[in-house]
């Protein structure tokens, strides 16, 4: 790893001010993608900014018809909080198969989100439901923010405050984990929202995606049968030593399958 | 220089380090605590799991300075008074390990699930043990073992 200043703020706008003087800033939130990545020298950030001195940043409100969940809440306190298990059990759920628990004790929803892992699982379920990032200076549709391989809609010194996830009628999630690391090989968020039925499907592609055709089947039927016999083609899907591009579209329909009789209950 | 200040077992260390020193290397470099092991350094194995606020983390993974203020308990600070903890009693008992090297992980793993979940079925152990690698003894007596100190702390 190479050196670098540590700054601390104590404040979202002494981060934001940091972030837009420093030479070559990143944030730091849990760290658990971005240590690793700076170990092998892949980043080589020449100031981290800790957001782990802003306490306006964590927890979890019930907002109206909403959960807002702030940036630096863990995933291990997404997977146990009451709120999320009685409004959107399936991203409490979500967030408890995340990594292995000294992964959710520290990684945050706010860097996953940033990050963009194409294998990585919130982005599922901020897709899935119809999820607004927050960011200090705007609010940015989830279908708007993930634009490609760990690339997003975000500005260089914008930074993730919260996420808002509008509470479904009902909705689940099933992924076919890596057994190693646990990242989806092939993840499907399924959820029937007050704005329709919407299938987003994480660790496929480049990036996170809707698949309507299951959506429409799904609107007239909400039933596992609905999407049993949809398959999405596997042309532009991910290949490498876990799946081939072939096995990772079949796994879309059975998860599919299984996200929507999770969602049944 | 950056000073970064924690309580450790109990006691506080206060030091001077690099910005980019991991909470492994203060523990292990900086004050001699070497119970703590490093396997993979790539946040896989967990055999430098330590709890940090109560909470079991990899030190690998985690930078002294983003520790800074916290409290920490390594495997050096579970044994009381000279006699050890009941997961470290009932890890030599059943033979929860061969070589040691991932043990003081595990162990610290097992202390933080038994805190939070007091009687975990085999499954719920096999799942938390999920970030701890062990090449040896295949797991089942490390199973074994956190069984049998559940059943103890229980009493
Ligand atoms: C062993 C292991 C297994 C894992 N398994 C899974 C898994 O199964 N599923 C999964 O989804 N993930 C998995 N992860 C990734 C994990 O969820 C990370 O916690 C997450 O990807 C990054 O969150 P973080 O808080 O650690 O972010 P960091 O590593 O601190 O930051 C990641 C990136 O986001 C940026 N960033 C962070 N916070 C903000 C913010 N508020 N605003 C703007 N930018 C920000 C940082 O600058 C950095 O570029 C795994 C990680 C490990 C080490
Ligand atoms: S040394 Fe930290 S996880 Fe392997
Ligand atoms: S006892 Fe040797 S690695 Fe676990």
């Amino acid at each position: 790893m190479y050196a670098f200043e540590y700054h601390k703020p104590s404040s979202v706008q002494d981060a934001v001010a940091a972030l837009s003087d420093k030479e070559d800033p990143k944030i730091v939130a849990g760290g658990m993608t971005l240590l690793p990545t700076m170990k092998q020298r892949l980043a080589s950030p020449s100031d981290l900014i800790d957001l782990g001195g802003l306490p306006e940043l964590v927890g979890i409100r019930e907002e109206g018809n909403s959960l807002v969940i702030g940036a630096m809440t863990t995933h291990a306190e997404v997977a146990r909080n009451e709120t999320v298990q009685a409004r959107i059990p399936a991203l409490a759920k979500l967030a408890g198969g995340i990594g292995d628990p000294q992964v959710r004790h520290r990684g945050t929803i706010g860097g996953s989100v940033a990050n963009a892992d194409p294998a990585a699982d919130y982005p599922a379920a901020l897709l899935g439901l119809g999820a607004a990032v927050i960011t200090n200076q705007r609010e940015i549709a989830a279908d708007d923010f993930f634009v490609d391989l760990f690339e997003t809609a975000l500005e260089p010194s914008e930074l993730i405050t919260a996420v808002r996830f509008p509470i479904p009628q009902r909705a689940g999630y099933s992924k076919f984990p890596n057994p190693a690391s646990r990242y989806a090989i092939v993840g499907v968020f399924v959820a029937q929202t007050d704005g329709g039925v919407r299938v987003a499907v994480t660790g496929a592609k480049g990036s996170v995606f809707r698949v309507t055709e299951m959506e429409q089947a799904l609107a007239s039927n909400f039933s596992p049968e609905s999407v049993a016999n949809i398959r999405v083609p596997a042309d532009d899907m991910n290949s490498d030593i876990h799946a081939s591009s072939e096995y990772r579209a079949h796994l879309v329909t059975v998860m599919a399958k299984r996200a929507v009789a999770a969602a049944e209950g | 220089m950056l000073r970064v200040s924690m309580t450790i077992n109990g006691k506080q260390a206060t030091k001077e380090v690099e910005p980019r020193t991991l909470l492994v290397q203060f523990l292990r470099e900086h004050l001699g605590l070497t119970g703590t092991h490093v396997g993979c350094d790539t946040s896989q194995c967990g055999a430098c799991v330590v709890h940090v606020n109560g909470n079991s983390v990899k030190s690998c993974t985690l930078l002294a300075a983003q520790a800074d203020g916290a409290e920490i308990t390594t495997i050096e600070g579970l044994a009381q008074n000279g006699e050890m903890h009941p997961v470290q009693a009932a890890f030599r008992e059943h033979h929860g390990l061969q070589c040691g090297f991932c043990t003081p992980g595990m162990v610290m793993s097992a202390v933080d699930l038994l805190k939070k979940n007091a009687s975990p079925s085999e499954t719920e152990i096999r799942e938390w043990l999920e970030g701890n690698i062990c090449r040896c003894t295949g797991y089942h007596n490390i199973v074994k073992a956190i069984q049998a100190a559940a059943n103890e702390m229980r009493g």
